[in-house]
């Protein structure tokens, strides 16, 4: 789960990591009024969960009321990237000297938390890593110690950060390092982290990206998941509703399966006997009739599914529960919207295949098969 | 011969009193699995389908000689269970549980490079030596007693390979499911070292998936330290770069390492065919064992 930038600069600040005045607006006139309130000159600043917003127009600097209110009508609804822009953060703007980059993630490597500087801040770091891996300091931490002070000096040490500001960029870290332990942080990036000729430091951008798996322990964070969702595609969101790991994608073959491993497979196959795949969709494991029609729900509403296919594999999922769900989905159309094919192995398969009503799906035997007919569905509607 | 489970291995389930604890229990007792004990806070003392359940893992060790467990336990708590069955000098335990917090995992991680224990999982299937022992929530009867190893990131992929083998007359000595998740404790090294080792294992597949490096590993260490011929599988070559497809394990980075395309080329590069379908992989087994 990834925060918006104007949620986790909130965590940020409220952790003492300074963060430029700043102000959400959803209308022009909010947007405007922030500006004013701030004081000139201040960035406008679309609030969408994508890279590199600045090059797609979805950040820019403005100087008075006049540039304010063009720059926010603007941005305000504009299509970013795919993503609908809902509001903007209104930001002081900082003149800086310099742009650092800190950040803390989980090195699955090593299975441990790695702390990283480098004062090649302001640009995208993951070319920095690939084309200059010296230029970007890592230390990693024992998860079951913390980080210890010495070890952020040392990062920041190593990145060849100026001493003037060393010490505020080592104490950012530790702080960083601490929020990303306490909320269960998969990613936490300050980029830039800017210096003001008065060598002070500043988090001009935010990133907090939260394990999904541990929001159980962060209520706090897990409400601002429902306002960071409400801005993304419309069938991701109803796949979040459903709770269903859920991709959306560009062909016609629809595809539900069981495990993560098995659906990407079932993806391959798809490409492979030449179709292509409109989404990856993981029940999970143990899924019940309910869930199996949800996610037949959930691929129907995709205006560019032509055809299902349906495998599952049952160990902890079993089959007669999978073809209840199938049945229970489909008995309520009068008309089936798409050709559905289903192969079921595995757990209870063969109870499965007997209450399966035969008149609304199509049964194969073999992941192979099953894959090539859904492909040869699609097809047929595309021509 | 198998590698790490057979009929003598003594196990107990934490979580046993649980749904999903209960139900496996029951299965794994049914395939002939010696399930000598539970353990459950609170629920020492009952009896589950006539194994005695114990308060703490440490109990069931002391009073039933428990060497390995397995663990069925909800993600809030897992880590915890998982830390308590590496404090009672276990051989093995293996987390089924699936969702577990990273850095919980992480410090389990820590943890476990203090001890003897071998980890398997978590978020996994299990293992299973067919015909002997199985720990976990694999189908049981898909597998068959042979000479083929198999280790894999994916659970329900795992059941696809096995029945394409098994339909071939292929049986298996053993098959792990070593979890997909970024911090497992077995891993892909592991299981090809022990495969490697078993004089009973002719041939090894190995099913990874988009994400992570191990499988880049693998192949640096299959080019290295294995003879016996391995064929591979890797999911996720469709997939878009950047997005998450199921769980964490399964991100690609978008920086060259991590994706299909490059672990199917590091395999290749170590001698191991890559099946483009689990079909062409029981294709490639059946060569290696003519």
């Amino acid at each position: 789960m990834k925060l918006h930038e104007y949620q986790a600069k909130q965590v940020f600040a409220d952790a003492g990591i300074p963060t430029p005045a700043s102000q959400l607006a959803s209308d022009v006139d909010g947007a405007v009024a922030a500006a004013e309130e701030i004081g000139y000159p201040v960035a406008i600043k679309a609030q969408v969960q994508v890279g590199g917003r600045g090059k797609a127009g979805g950040i820019k600097l403005v100087d008075d009321e006049d540039e304010a209110r063009e720059a926010a009508d603007e941005i305000l609804g504009m299509d970013l990237k795919g993503y609908h822009v809902g509001s903007v953060l209104v930001e002081e703007a900082v003149d800086f000297t310099d742009e650092l980059y800190v950040g803390i993630t989980m090195d699955r490597g090593e299975g441990k938390p790695v702390a990283m500087v480098s004062t090649k801040g302001g640009v995208n770091i993951e070319e920095v890593a690939e084309e200059d891996p010296d230029a970007i300091a890592r230390e990693h931490i024992d998860p079951s110690f913390g980080m210890h002070p010495y070890q952020a000096r040392k990062a920041v040490y190593d990145a060849g950060v100026d001493k003037a500001v060393a010490r505020d960029v080592s104490n950012v870290l530790m702080t960083l390092y601490e929020l990303w332990d306490d909320r269960d942080g998969s990613d936490a990036e300050i980029n830039p982290l800017m210096v003001t000729a008065d060598d002070d430091v500043i988090a001009a951008d935010a990133v907090m990206n939260i394990d999904e798996d541990a929001l159980f322990r962060q209520p706090e964070l897990a409400e601002m998941e429902a306002e960071a969702a409400s801005t993304g595609d419309e069938l991701e969101q109803k796949a979040d509703e459903y709770g269903f790991d859920y991709v959306r994608l560009e062909g016609n073959t629809g595809i539900i399966g069981n495990g993560a491993g098995l659906v990407m497979t079932t993806l391959d196959l798809v490409d492979y006997y030449g179709g292509e795949p409109a989404n990856f969709l993981d029940v999970g494991g143990g899924a019940k009739a309910d869930r199996i029609a949800n996610a037949l729900d959930m691929v129907f509403s995709d205006d560019n599914v032509e055809s299902v296919v349906f495998n599952i594999f049952g160990g902890i999922t079993r089959g007669d529960e999978v073809a209840k769900g199938i049945n229970e989905a489909l008995e309520q159309f009068d008309e089936i919207p798409k050709p559905v094919v289903v192969r079921l192995a595995g757990t209870n398969w063969e109870e499965g295949m007997e209450i399966l009503n035969e008149d609304l799906v199509t049964v194969e035997q073999t992941l192979e098969d099953a894959v090539q007919r859904a492909v040869e569905y699609a097809e047929e509607v595309s021509e | 011969m198998s590698v790490l489970v057979d009929d003598d291995t003594r196990v107990v389930v934490q979580g046993i009193t649980g749904g999903e604890g209960k139900f496996h229990a029951e299965q794994m007792m049914e395939y002939g699995t010696n399930v000598v004990a539970g353990a459950v806070p609170g629920k020492g003392g009952q009896e589950v389908n006539g194994v005695p359940v114990y308060d703490t893992v440490h109990q069931a060790v002391d009073e039933e000689n428990a060497d390995t467990s397995v663990i069925f336990v909800p993600p809030a708590f897992a880590g915890d269970a998982i830390f308590e069955s590496l404090d009672s000098d276990l051989d093995l335990a293996v987390a089924i549980t699936e969702g577990i917090p990273t850095q919980d995992m992480a410090r389990v991680n820590k943890r476990l490079s203090e001890t003897d224990t071998r980890l398997i999982g978590p978020n996994c299937p299990g293992l299973i030596t067919p015909g002997e022992a199985k720990l976990g929530i694999l189908p049981g009867n898909i597998f068959s007693e042979g000479n083929v190893g198999l280790v894999s990131r994916s659970g329900t992929l795992t059941y696809q390979v096995v029945d394409n083998l098994t339909n071939r007359g292929i049986g298996q000595t053993t098959a792990i499911g070593i979890g997909g998740d970024p911090i497992i404790g077995t891993d892909f090294v592991d299981a090809l070292e022990l495969f490697e080792n078993d004089p009973d294992t002719d041939a090894i597949v190995m099913c990874g998936e988009i994400g992570g490096e191990d499988e880049e590993e693998a192949a640096a260490f299959i080019d290295e330290n294995v003879d016996t011929p391995v064929a591979g599988f890797i999911a996720g070559r469709t997939a878009p770069p950047g997005k998450r497809m199921g769980h964490a394990g399964a991100i690609v980075s978008g920086s060259g390492t991590g994706t299909a395309e490059s672990k199917i080329s590091a395999l290749n590069d170590a001698g191991v065919p890559v099946g483009d379908t689990p079909e062409e992989v029981a294709d490639h087994i059946e060569e290696f064992l003519a």
